[in-house]
């Protein structure tokens, strides 16, 4: 009778041991495989944390790309498994203007509002990342005359421009320096695509990788929209035991005991 | 000819639709066929009906996920289809990995791997556990736990989309099946023919047994990939009502008395008050 209650519950409490196992295990295996940042998804993907739960990985978006852009992430490629990605350098994304690869997702991790202007699909509001320039390896930053990813982008003289500077080297000629706007880069890679070095000179990052953040504490004073920030802010006061005198007590207290 | 077409019909059409399903798939990526796109996961039937899986999509709730209306409608769609047929008629008749476990069987009866290990060290309830597990940790992480971990997307993903290093989990299943544990992956381990099982409790098309006819040869029990469902062979006139059973249809073409044979529920039912 005890003997048998013994057993029941020694079962129980197996069972209830491999399941914590098994369930950390699979947790901490899940955790590592879908840490990956550096992953370009396709144009109006929601956010990365919301992707990842969201995306059913049925591959509608890769077969609805035209120029097999679009890849799922296979065992072995070392990529959240199942998910849609594109490699520019490979492949970038030639930007459709009707984005079929956007409607067909039948979860909605693929975002069509985020890809609408005015109610109409608009490829050019897409933010799959950022283009970077590594100007140590960009020719153009060494004086050579090359506008290979000017020419590439879609939004030409938008989104990349080139800037004029003297060659104080030579003094007779200039440099043409490609300048990335973040504001209007899609990260579609077709600079990428296209730049001449060995390994691209310019690149595109997903904006959490790409980007810095200067915090909320800076605004812009010249800036007449930031400013309005101001409008409703508060005063915060902290009171410790130092502030309870005024400063100049404050700082000339505590000598007391000097003499 | 005719006897060996009688032992194998619905193994042949099991491999049809479990084949045909991919073919078309594969064919709606490679050749831009609009017949059945997608993959086991979702898809999208004729540019017109959306089909998805209904555990997957379960997942996603837990995890948080917004659900879209396309989504909710093939969740639906597929359950109601399973509730009907048989909620583990996915598992033998649409799901690849059947195709592996099935063979990881046969050379597990060839070789005799039973008779050294007669006593099955798991128990098919773990799948259940699996299930469970899978929804909590998907509560948990805010992700689709077993959608990041699935052998069976991994293949018919793998073969409409590439299948990078998947086969390799494939032999993991295959070898594990032969070797460690007889039906380990189907019958013990998968969450999907688990929660699969917990549809089919409702599901119509049902396997009816008539003791009758039956001649306790045993062979309905041997093929059976989860023998446990048979438990009334040659005791009683039954139907096959546990989820478990997959509608594979091998113990009905094994069976030379005509004692086991496909019926509708309540018709099986009605007939057993009858008696």
């Amino acid at each position: 009778m005890s003997n048998d209650r013994r057993k029941f519950i020694l079962n129980i409490a197996r069972s209830a041991g491999i399941t914590a196992l098994g369930g950390f295990i699979w947790s901490a295996y899940v955790d590592e495989v879908t840490a990956s940042q550096l992953l370009l998804r396709p144009p109006g993907a929601i956010k990365e944390e919301d992707f990842l739960k969201t995306c059913i990985k049925c591959g509608l978006c890769v077969e609805a790309c035209p120029y097999d852009t679009l890849l799922l992430a296979k065992p072995g490629d070392n990529k959240p498994l199942g998910t849609p990605y594109f490699t520019p350098r490979e492949i970038p994304c030639y930007m459709c203007p009707d984005i079929p690869c956007v409607p067909v997702c039948p979860t909605g991790a693929l975002d069509e509002s985020s890809v609408t202007t005015n109610g109409e699909l608009d490829i050019n509001v897409a933010d799959m990342g950022l283009a970077v320039i590594d100007d140590e390896s960009c020719i153009a930053f060494w004086g050579i005359q090359c506008d290979a990813c000017y020419r590439a982008c879609p939004l030409l003289g938008e989104a990349i421009t080139v800037e004029y500077e003297k060659n104080e080297r030579t003094g007779k000629h200039a440099f043409l320096k490609p300048v990335v706007h973040a504001d209007v880069c899609t990260g579609c890679g077709l600079c990428e695509k296209a730049c001449v070095t060995e390994k691209a000179a310019i690149f595109v990052l997903p904006r959490e990788v790409a980007q810095g953040k200067a915090g909320d504490y800076y605004i812009k004073g010249w800036d007449k929209e930031d400013e309005k920030r101001l409008e409703n802010a508060q005063e915060i006061k902290t009171t410790t035991k130092i502030s309870e005198k005024s400063a100049i007590d404050s700082l000339n207290s505590g000598m007391e005991d000097l003499y | 000819m005719r006897n060996l077409w009688n032992n194998y019909r619905y193994l042949f059409f099991r491999r049809f639709t479990q084949i045909g399903i991919l073919v078309l798939y594969f064919g709606a990526n490679a050749w831009g066929w609009t017949i059945l796109m997608g993959n086991l996961s979702s898809s999208l039937l004729l540019n017109v009906v959306p089909l998805s899986d209904p555990y997957a999509g379960l997942q996603m709730l837990f995890a948080g996920a917004v659900m879209a209306t396309d989504l909710l409608i093939g969740m639906l769609i597929v359950t109601i289809f399973y509730l009907v047929v048989g909620g583990r008629a996915f598992c033998s008749w649409v799901c690849p990995v059947n195709i592996v476990t099935d063979a990881a069987a046969l050379i597990r009866r060839k070789l005799g791997v039973d008779a050294i290990s007669k006593r099955q060290p798991a128990s098919r309830n773990m799948r259940y556990w699996v299930l469970a597990l899978s929804l909590i940790i998907s509560a948990v992480m805010g992700i689709t736990a077993f959608e990041f971990i699935s052998p069976i997307s991994m293949l018919h993903r793998g073969i409409v989309f590439g299948l990078g290093f998947g086969w390799a989990a494939m032999l993991i299943i295959f070898l594990f099946d032969i070797f460690v544990l007889k039906n380990g992956w189907c019958g013990h381990i998968c969450p999907l023919g688990g929660f699969y099982s917990l549809v089919g409790e409702l599901s119509q098309i049902r396997v009816q047994h008539t003791e009758e006819n039956c001649t306790l040869c045993m062979k309905c029990k041997a093929i059976c990939p989860e023998s446990q469902v048979l438990y009334m062979v040659g005791k009683e006139s039954l139907p096959v009502l546990s989820g478990e059973c997959t509608n594979c249809a091998r113990c009905i073409e094994v069976c030379d008395d005509d004692a086991l044979s496909f019926s509708i529920r309540k018709l099986a039912k009605t007939k057993k008050t009858g008696e």
